[in-house]
């Protein structure tokens, strides 16, 4: 067959327009047609998204991606009981099916006395711009996206002869536009971009031990992110570091963690304050409401509302106007986070932060989640410990949120005399949660957000260390 | 719902045409590049969940899209579409194109649908199977763990199935369908009392129809596991910390060979030689004992796959042979570049992923020492037989697995329950401490799936108990050389 001839092949900018449908209109009309075939309450969610990316690896470009998908997610109610279907189909006989789907399954499942779309009256959406959006993030044109993931790489690779390899440099952009719908007349609706860009270099020392480690910077406008060179930069320091590693012997040793990891432990008070492991007493945090759970010096806040964030939303998975929680103040557990189904279940009120996928219940979701900022420099906190260890990783999964036991793999540096001596690694770290949150004695002044969690660095003490 | 097992599935459902196909490589292939492939994937699934003995969660979904991947020397380009209308293809197959700038090449003339393996020949997949048996499926876990032990408090049992078909068809002239079932149970349960708590989760399944959880492996199997797991964790003690002799039990601590090696050995990695293992092909990395292989033809198996998602037929590969580094998973990509064989390998989460290599079912084959003995050998050391996930740095090799059902031995005997905790050791080198191998092979239930770079596949991993005579464990208590305080 001849080749298909087309007219030319520039890098495009911008993603083709797709066929336009009125998003919102799909949604309500969804909602409309479950009422009609007979639920008591219906809900439904329209996703949108475009995404780019692109990775450079020794200076060629290595892969280059360019897409958009939608998709749609119903859930229907008659009275207590409940159904989801989702589709990435939106031809009139895929939403049909769809919907004749979620009508049928909903008999199988049971009547839940605490299942159902939330009140009327608590529906809605902050007012205002949220500075959540922004064009810009596809405005490079092709060549210079290409450029920023290459600089960023390059910028690693030139930072030391010891550098020697690389994973690569990226760039990323995507946008999301997201609709919600339901039987209550709530029709909501915003938009989302992205862009990041990362660099992966690879170092080796003279005996060829290799060590790799990795940098990024994510923002929602292109005009915020990070140069290239400064994260190239970046990632090249924190893997030099890593070079000529040692295993240590077992000990109990207070422990710093920096702020990519702190965030870690702050994700599993997030998981212990989860409405969901509450009400099935999956947390050791259940019934913990009032009392002393960490430290003093532990705020921890969970913010939806804060303008640009990565965590941030006018409204959450259900519909409900996103807010500003203070989770624990001073130590003192002050509430757990909700979404409207776990706020029944515990005689409490939502904090939306409901986060709906296109199928199945609503889970719950942090806003802007961090741990408010203490008042010593890292520098500082690691200055103070005579025989210490730093931890700039984290492997593995090994927390367990029912009993609060904590066994995790870990690289990072030992601390000597308040200074980084030397790089450590194929050592574990362990205690129990119950009481390293009691024991967090240290909370730096270094929060910055690199996603919607975020931590500044923390110090730990009554570790155990594992090594020979 | 359109979800039935068929041949042709995309030509019946979205009128496709041995032509539409040529025109949509000449198009990805329309600025020059080596090889271009589509992927067309038709995903339906259901999953179900029961809390509280209710069925709190139903839920169904479809979806569909088409990949399209130009490759060029190194370079890959990628874009897909969930809209199955021509236009939209072609508009992906000339963004993909985008990566290659040359003369337009001219593409294939027909397609060879090479023979593959018919390893999950279910009539009724399970997408199509009436929702009433699975929700029973459930509630009977559900009724089988609260009655293990009034101990239990809460018992979360869940359903999941897929039904996948897919087509893929390249410019080599590569043509390969197959429709892919997947179906899994798990059980999960918390014990509590006064002073103590514990957690349990098991579960199991693989390609298989709903029938296959009316045979060995029925809801009440899983629902007892997961009780007996959490029942055991109320009297768990602290685990020991440091280097010590470590024993696995068979089965799931196969997730062992995963991370240790498995990772390590995929042919990206190497070709690139950011892996651990890179230039190591030929050495020793394993106790003479240790044969290591990534098998994906095994029947009915979570892992296994008739063709892998660049259509080429799966195979069993050895990756470690009497100790000795035999070779490397691959795909397309990689096989080309190195001058390798193409193992099958080539594996991805959805048409919207460019696909890489990946695992099937990894394991150890079994060696000859009696289980017993191996547990008699050890003086002091960790007897661990259920894990849940672990992690892997692939550059520099090490690597954590999480033990959450373990026992000390003491004296060659079995005694307490310990705490969960992690292991951790370096992958080139962890296998060569391996001084027992069991007789005992087993592989998993089939609940693993494996992340790498962003996405997710099912996964098998089987080992026999094997003795490892040094590895660091991640614990909390205190050791003394008599044994481990508390």
């Amino acid at each position: 067959m001849p080749p298909l001839v087309d007219s030319d092949f520039e890098m495009t900018t911008t993603i083709e327009a797709k066929p336009t449908t009125d998003l919102k209109h799909v949604a309500t009309d969804i909602v409309t047609r479950a009422m009609n075939a007979g639920a008591s309450a219906a809900e439904c969610v329209v996703r949108e998204g475009d995404e780019f990316s692109t990775s450079v690896r020794l200076g060629q470009v290595e892969t280059l991606k360019e897409s958009g998908s939608r998709s749609i997610g119903v859930r229907v109610f008659f009275e207590q009981r409940a159904a989801s279907t989702y589709s990435s189909d939106f031809s009139a006989a895929g939403i049909e099916r769809m919907l004749k789907s979620a009508l049928e399954l909903a008999k199988i499942t049971s009547e839940d006395p605490y299942a159902g779309i939330p009140e009327a009256s608590k529906l809605g959406s902050l007012s205002g711009d949220l500075d959540l959006y922004h064009e810009d993030v596809y405005s490079l044109p092709g060549p210079d996206r290409i450029d920023y993931a290459r600089r960023a790489e390059k910028a690693a690779l030139d930072a030391d002869p010891r550098i020697k390899n690389s994973d690569g440099g990226s760039f990323d952009a995507a946008t999301g536009h997201r609709v919600l719908a339901n039987s209550h007349g709530f029709v909501g609706e915003y938009r989302r971009s992205y862009c990041s860009v990362s660099s992966v270099p690879i170092a080796q020392d003279e005996n060829g031990g290799m060590q790799r480690d990795y940098w990024y910077s994510v923002a929602r406008s292109l005009s915020k992110l990070d140069s290239a060179e400064s994260v190239g930069k970046e990632a090249a320091r924190r893997t030099l570091r890593r070079l000529g590693a040692r295993k240590v012997k077992t000990a109990h040793v207070p422990v710093v963690l920096d702020p990519m990891v702190a965030a870690s432990m702050l994700e599993h008070i997030f998981e212990g304050v989860n409405g969901d492991s509450v009400y099935r007493g999956a947390s050791f945090l259940a019934g913990k409401l009032g009392e002393q759970i960490a430290s003093p010096n532990v705020t921890v806040i969970d913010d939806g509302t804060i303008p640009g964030g990565f965590g941030t939303s006018p409204f959450d998975g259900e519909g409900i106007p996103t807010r500003r929680t203070v989770v624990v103040e001073n130590g003192i557990l002050k509430s757990y986070l909700l979404n409207t189904y776990t706020a029944k279940k515990l005689g409490l009120e939502t904090t939306a932060n409901a986060s709906r996928g296109l199928a199945g219940t609503p889970g719950i979701g942090p806003g802007n989640y961090f741990l408010e900022p203490g008042g010593k420099t890292p520098q500082q906190i690691i200055g103070e410990i005579k025989d210490g260890l730093y931890v700039t990783e984290f492997l593995g999964h090994g927390a367990n949120l029912v009993t609060g036991d904590y066994s995790r793999g870990a690289s990072g540096l030992w601390i000597v005399n308040g200074e980084l001596a030397y790089p450590v690694e194929e050592i574990t770290v362990a205690g129990n949660l119950k009481d390293m949150f009691k024991n967090i004695s240290e909370v730096g002044t270094d929060l910055e957000f690199r996603g919607s969690v975020a931590s500044p660095t923390i110090r730990i003490d009554g570790l155990t260390v594992g090594g020979e | 719902m359109v979800t039935s097992q068929q041949k042709h599935f995309f030509f019946e459902h979205y009128g496709l045409t041995n032509q539409d196909l040529e025109n949509y490589l000449a198009a990805a292939l329309s600025a020059g590049g080596d090889y271009a492939d589509l992927y067309f994937e038709y995903l339906t699934s259901t999953s179900l969940m029961v809390d509280e003995s209710l069925v709190k969660s139903a839920s169904q979904g479809i979806s569909a899209g088409c990949g399209v991947r130009v490759v060029s020397g190194e370079r890959t380009g990628y874009a897909y579409t969930d809209d199955l209308s021509p236009q939209r293809i072609l508009h992906a197959a000339r963004t993909a194109a985008l990566i290659a700038s040359a003369p337009a090449k001219s593409t294939v003339a027909g397609f060879q649908e090479k023979s593959a393996r018919s390893l999950y020949p279910v009539t009724l997949p399970s997408v199509d199977a009436d929702i009433t048996a699975k929700v029973e499926l459930l509630m009977r876990g559900d009724r089988t763990a609260r009655a293990y032990d009034p101990r239990i408090k809460e018992v979360r049992a869940s359903y999941a199935d897929e039904l996948r078909n897919i087509l893929v068809v390249g410019s080599d002239g590569t043509f390969a369908e197959d429709s892919q079932p997947l179906a899994r149970v798990n059980v999960s349960c918390i014990a509590k009392t006064e002073k103590t708590s514990g957690r349990g989760t098991s579960g199991g399944g693989g390609r298989v129809a709903l029938d296959f959880f009316f045979g060995d492996k029925t809801p009440e199997f899983f629902a007892k596991e997961a009780a007996r797991q959490a029942i055991l964790q109320l009297d768990a003690r602290e685990a020991p910390a440091g280097d010590m002799e470590v024993v696995l039990g068979p089965g799931w601590p196969g997730v062992l060979l995963h991370e240790a090696v498995g990772h390590g050995l995929e042919a990206d990695f190497n070709r690139k030689k950011t892996s651990a293992f890179a230039g190591l092909i030929g050495k020793r990395v394993a106790s003479e004992k240790c044969t290591v292989v990534d098998n994906g033809t095994m029947p009915w198996r979570r892992g296994s796959l008739n063709v892998d998602d660049e259509g080429q037929p799966t195979q069993e590969t050895v990756l470690i042979e009497n100790g000795i580094l035999k070779g490397y998973l691959s795909d397309k990509l990689s096989s080309k570049l190195m001058g390798l064989a193409d193992t099958g390998n080539g594996r991805r989460e959805s048409y919207e992923h460019i696909p890489m290599p990946r695992m099937t079912n990894t394991y150890m084959l079994a060696g000859l020492d009696d289980p017993g003995d191996i547990i008699r050998s050890v003086k002091n050391g960790v007897y661990a037989v259920n894990f849940g996930g672990g992690q892997v740095d692939i550059t520099n090799g090490k690597f954590v697995f999480s033990a959450s059902e373990a026992y000390l031995i003491e004296d060659g005997q079995i005694t307490a329950p310990i705490k969960g905790a992690t292991l951790i050791g370096n992958g080139p080198d962890v296998l060569t401490r391996v001084s027992m191998v069991g007789n005992d092979l087993k592989l998993d239930e089939g609940v693993g799936t494996c992340g790498k770079d962003g996405q997710a596949v099912p996964v098998g991993v089987g080992i026999p108990t094997i003795k490892i005579d040094r590895m660091t464990v991640g614990g909390t208590a205190r050791k003394d050389p008599g044994g481990f305080m508390q």
